[in-house]
């Protein structure tokens, strides 16, 4: 029983950390058609400007602030790479819209030059981050089992990002443009929107949210130039099983890979998991090529 | 029609990660190869005054992490040899090459040193993959390689010197502590790659001889960045010590989320083979404190010629670096070669395979010899325990360097492993 709640925690875990991860790619992938291979890229500049934003707070500010240096390493992370991601749309991405093949390959490109960037910058070898105190140990149920903070404060992160980007999307004027522009370009630039701010606009928010990734993941795993590469598989994953172009979709095929790898993983072993689990995508994806929630009409909602 | 595309676009970005996903780690593409030629294809590796030497270590891709650090070691020593004279009254030249973290692309890198460079020896390798790449390159050409990582055993190359641990000078000795200090259920887990595999059928026979009991045994692949769930299991089995024989990354998330399940050292022993002083700084300290590692050699390893070694290297690299291991073994490899070339009065191959045979050497880690039969080398086993300062506090070391037995043909239980 304790372990059957354990490792129903632990699934529910692994699908907050994959749909944080996804979630941005959710919106550059999702709504705005580009196969960002650098998506990684940016969840690893997000897990870098939390380890510089610690190194801040270690330099200039009194110790007894430090443990409040991860409060402001999560907008440092989206901005990094919010500014980062709107670079590189104005410089590139905007000039290969419905080009998909040409994206994949020019954002690989740029995840490539990326990675060696912060290799370059910060060295090879992995950095440390020092989790603060708040968030060490875990909260006890039932006795012996014991939630750590950590995972616990990444759903509430998750869920955090996906109420703000519901308000953003479907509830703010700029959110109400952007879906104009996605559903139709022509008639949305007729009626005075200049879809090109729009597109810039949406393609950092994507970044800035693997920002925010990136910021979360320094609490669980390595912080090192090829921190994405572990993540990018499994964020198309969820995307594409999720159904293109649907939020609830990428909520839902995140939750789906998370509970099944979880629950194979562990009536098996790591490697034979991780393979049960492409495997079912792959057949789920055979028979509905459209993933988990389809698109009925080009209409978004 | 455009949806139809782009769906079939879904389905090659699934075809696409899953290429991905088996290629793991190693998906860096392999260097052009474009490095300066060196002037003039001498003859010999030795001309002009000069003794061309090659370093074939991983300068880009994920291996980088961990071999730049050793190319660092090997150049200080060529040039401590270089400003003390040289070998044969030459200067020693470095050729460096990338393997970047690539197998064939340290086959080709080799070929080409031996074959154009035309270099005396090569230093190279961290990854057993990498080193079984080179080896029928070396054996073909008749060439020279110094290894300087402990790796599984079980080989003996006659073109290969391996100046890191086999298995009898770190697994093996680090078992039998284990199990006389503290306990006797062992949970192995392990990359699932052909080192963790190896070293666990050794230790899993060792159990059996020993008195052990096996717990359980879990491969995870590299670069898995999410341990709950081995957690789990790992709790639910309740050992007294976890074997680890993670590489890479993957004992970053490990640590940390072992640290957050609520299992200190305390609670349980781990002692690790891949994590020494420059893993420790990439992990954190504060989730590492406590757990032990078994190696060769630690930077506070007391030594008079350790002492020199962590000065000199701090000097030339910066204060903050640590020395570690396979740094210590590679800078040992560059000292070994030049006192045989010296006693053979040659770079010739064979002469210097002859003269390096029962040769010693005062290295950082304590006296080392060179086994004539086997061409591994003597070391000490110690085991340490990582302190708060990211250093190691040895807890117990093997008295006197131990005969390499890259075979086990010392141990009875082994005899189903030598085949």
């Amino acid at each position: 029983m304790e372990l059957f709640i354990l490792q129903l925690f632990n699934g529910l875990s692994i699908s907050s950390i994959l749909l944080l991860v996804a979630l941005g790619l959710a919106i550059t992938f999702g709504l705005m058609k580009v196969i960002n291979m650098a998506h990684g890229e940016l969840i690893m500049i997000g897990a870098y400007a939390t380890y510089l934003t610690q190194n801040l707070f270690l330099d200039y500010m009194p110790a007894s602030m430090f443990n409040w240096y991860f409060v402001l390493a999560i907008p440092v992370s989206f901005a990094i790479a919010f500014a980062i991601g709107l670079v590189l749309e104005m410089g590139l991405i905007r000039f290969l819209y419905g080009r998909p093949l040409d994206s994949l390959l020019a954002t690989w490109g740029v995840g490539l030059v990326l990675q060696q960037l912060a290799r370059t910058i910060f060295g090879a070898p992995n950095v440390a981050v020092k989790s603060p105190a708040w968030l060490d140990g875990g909260m006890q149920i039932f006795g012996g089992t014991l939630l750590p903070y950590k995972r616990l404060f990444i759903i509430a992160l998750v869920i955090a990002c996906l109420v703000a980007m519901y308000v953003y999307i479907y509830r703010s004027l700029e959110g109400r443009r952007m879906r104009a522009v996605m559903q139709n370009r022509e008639m949305a630039a007729c009626l005075g929107v200049s879809t090109r701010r729009v597109d810039a606009m949406t393609f950092a928010i994507g970044s800035g949210i693997a920002g925010i990734a990136g910021c979360a993941l320094t609490l669980l795993g390595p912080i090192g130039p090829s921190l994405g590469t572990y993540y990018i598989v499994d964020a198309f994953m969820v995307v594409v099983l999720g159904g293109v172009g649907k939020l609830v979709g990428t909520v839902l095929g995140a939750t789906g890979i998370g509970m099944f790898n979880t629950l194979f993983e562990y009536w098996t072993n790591a490697s034979l998991g991780k393979v049960l689990v492409f495997v079912c995508i792959v057949a789920f994806l055979q028979w509905k090529p459209s993933g988990l929630v389809a698109m009925r009409t080009r209409s978004l909602d | 029609m455009r949806k139809g595309l782009f769906y079939q676009f879904a389905l090659l970005i699934v075809a696409v990660s899953m290429v991905l996903a088996g290629c793991g780690a190693n998906n860096e593409p392999a260097s052009s190869g474009t490095n300066a030629p060196q002037e003039s294809s001498a003859s010999g590796g030795s001309d002009n005054g000069e003794i061309k030497v090659g370093i074939l270590h991983s300068q880009s891709g994920t291996m980088a992490i961990s071999e730049t650090s050793v190319i660092d070691a090997e150049m200080m020593a060529i040039e401590e040899i270089n400003a003390a004279g040289g070998v044969l009254g030459k200067k020693i030249v470095p050729v460096l090459e990338d393997g970047a973290s690539d197998w064939p692309t340290f086959a080709e890198k080799a070929r080409k040193l031996i074959s154009e460079d035309k270099v005396a020896t090569v230093f190279g390798g961290w990854t057993s993959a990498s080193r079984k790449a080179m080896l029928p390159v070396f054996e073909e050409l008749n060439g020279l390689l110094w290894y300087p990582v402990q790796y599984e055993g079980l080989e003996a190359s006659p073109n290969i010197f391996y100046t890191g641990a086999t298995t009898n000078q770190q697994i093996v000795p680090s078992v039998t502590w284990l199990l006389e200090n503290r306990g006797k259920k062992v949970y192995l887990l392990g990359s699932d790659y052909v080192f963790p595999r190896t070293a666990n059928l050794i230790i899993k026979e060792q159990l059996k001889a020993e008195g052990g009991e096996l717990a359980g045994e879990e491969y995870t692949p590299l670069g898995h960045t999410d341990y709950s769930t081995i957690i789990s299991k790992i709790k639910a089995a309740d050992p007294d010590i976890v074997y680890n024989t993670l590489n890479g990354d993957s004992n970053v998330a490990f640590f940390k989320q072992l640290k957050d399940a609520g299992i200190t050292a305390e609670d349980m022993t781990t002692l690790s083979v891949s994590v020494a002083e420059e893993e420790i700084r990439g992990i954190g300290v504060d989730v590492l404190a406590g757990h032990l590692a078994a190696w060769n050699y630690y930077q506070t390893t007391d030594t008079p010629t350790n002492a020199k070694f962590v000065e000199s290297y701090k000097a030339k690299y910066g204060a903050d670096r640590v020395t570690a291991d396979p740094i210590e073994a590679g800078y040992t490899a560059v000292y070994l070669w030049a006192a045989a070339v010296e006693k053979a009065g040659s770079t010739d191959v064979a002469a210097v395979k002859e003269a390096a045979k029962e040769l010693e050497w005062d290295a950082p880690s304590g006296k080392v010899k060179i086994d004539g039969e086997t061409q591994h080398i003597y070391k000490t086993v110690r085991i340490g325990e990582v302190q708060a300062d990211g250093q190691f506090k040895e807890l117990w070391n093997s008295g006197e360097a131990v005969k390499p037995d890259p075979f086990l043909k010392g141990y009875e239980w082994a005899a189903s492993i030598q085949q």
